[in-house]
């Protein structure tokens, strides 16, 4: 059993869940409202420092009873250790849970993937758009239990449908340019682009 | 042309024939320049675009067809080759790329997944480009060898040297989207959609 869970259940309490070991990976559930502080401190305290989030997915099971849940994979690059925390969600209530981009800037097109998949909202997701299928996708969300195999609409309604969507459509122009997202870079990285010949760059000064 | 019907060899003859002649000359010459040096544009999206790869590559080099030329850009381009399944998502894509190929075009779509769907009968996969753009040839297979797409492309080729320049039908007509917004009636779709093989096997949606 990974130590992380004995010392968060010693900072947090009532909040951590259960813990269980699986494939030689340890397992925690966290409590919904207490998510964002927990991911914070794992990050963030000496001697866990789970500095990479390595995926966000979530899991709905053919058990109707059991919540959907959604998964965080950790992992501390220093350490070389893995922990996995999960948050249930129950299935027929309210599907929103926070969002962890303010902690790990990557986490922004894995949550919106899990939105598009699952229909879970990530409070706090700067950009919660679809991401694989189209923006003006009307069917409902692909992996749920009750999402049917074919899709809800006739296969012409579907192609109807598809056809009317611009192909343009995908893409932001932020989402495109580097130039904007210029201000969020790292100090390093702006240093290395500023001397390369990458065209032109905002002043930052 | 006075003088020439009256001559000896075609004196009898309808001025049609000469007519007919003439035609036949102009289609031949034609269709054997367009069969023989079809440009196409390759629309790869899966496992069928390695096969079409190797086509093109030196083994099995589909210049030899004339196909020397590949187009990366769908206005200088004959042949649309869908390799690959279709997700929802590039069905207007490969619309307008359709769209944007100058007359005269035709479409060969690689592979069962192109053709039908293939194994992908779900939510996300057009069963059949056909129901996007019209399809000249289907190219079975799953992916098929180079030796397919070749013979596929044979068969355009005879395809093209069959058509005429003088029929007076639109034979070449720009087919846009109706005002639904679909290339078929939406009951030719779903009829070409319904599942089979292993596929009905599934619990139905619609």
């Amino acid at each position: 059993m990974n130590p992380s869970v004995d010392a968060l259940r010693a900072t947090f309490g009532n909040a951590i869940g259960r813990a269980l070991e699986s494939c030689g990976d340890t397992i925690v559930y966290v409590g919904r409202d207490a998510l964002l502080d927990v991911m914070a401190w794992l990050r963030d305290t000496p001697g866990h420092t789970y500095d990479y989030l390595v995926d966000v997915t979530a899991v709905e099971y053919r058990d109707r009873e059991r919540p959907l849940e959604v998964v965080y994979g950790l992992r501390s690059l220093s350490r070389r250790a893995d922990l996995r925390v999960k948050v249930e969600l129950d299935s027929q209530g309210d599907l929103t849970v926070d969002s962890v981009v303010p902690l790990w800037r990557g986490a922004d097109w894995l949550e919106r993937e899990v939105y598009d998949m699952f229909g879970i909202t990530f409070r706090g997701h700067p950009d919660l758009r679809r991401i694989l299928m189209w923006e003006t996708y009307a069917e409902g969300y692909p992996l749920r239990k009750d999402f049917p195999l074919r899709g809800r609409f006739s296969r012409a309604e579907q192609v109807r449908q598809a056809l009317a969507a611009s192909p343009e459509a995908h893409y932001s122009m932020e989402e495109l340019s580097i130039a904007d997202a210029y201000e969020e870079l790292p100090a390093d990285m702006k240093e290395r682009l500023r001397r390369g010949t990458r065209g032109e760059l905002p002043d930052s000064e | 042309m006075k003088r020439v019907l009256e001559t000896k060899h075609v004196s009898g003859q309808s001025p049609n024939y000469l007519l007919a002649k003439f035609q036949d000359l102009v289609d031949w010459a034609v269709n054997a320049s367009r069969a023989n040096s079809l440009w196409p544009m390759p629309f790869g999206t899966a496992c069928c675009a390695i096969e079409f790869m190797a086509t093109a590559a030196s083994r099995y080099d589909f210049a030899r067809f004339g196909m020397e030329r590949q187009a990366f850009s769908p206005r200088q381009a004959d042949v649309l080759i869908c390799a690959g399944r279709l997700p929802f998502k590039l069905a207007s894509v490969i619309r307008r790329i359709y769209d944007q190929m100058p007359q005269p075009k035709w479409v060969i779509s690689m592979g069962a997944c192109a053709s039908t769907g293939g194994i992908f009968d779900n939510y996300a996969m057009v069963q059949g480009i056909d129901t996007i753009v019209p399809v000249d040839v289907y190219v079975p297979g799953c992916p098929p060898r180079p030796e397919g797409l070749l013979y596929g492309v044979l068969l355009l080729h005879k395809k093209i040297k069959g058509e005429s320049l003088f029929d007076h039908v639109p034979r070449r007509e720009e087919q846009p989207l109706d005002d639904r917004g679909l290339r078929l009636p939406p009951e030719q779709i779903d009829e070409i959609s319904e599942p089979f093989g292993n596929s009905v096997h599934q619990f139905r949606s619609a």
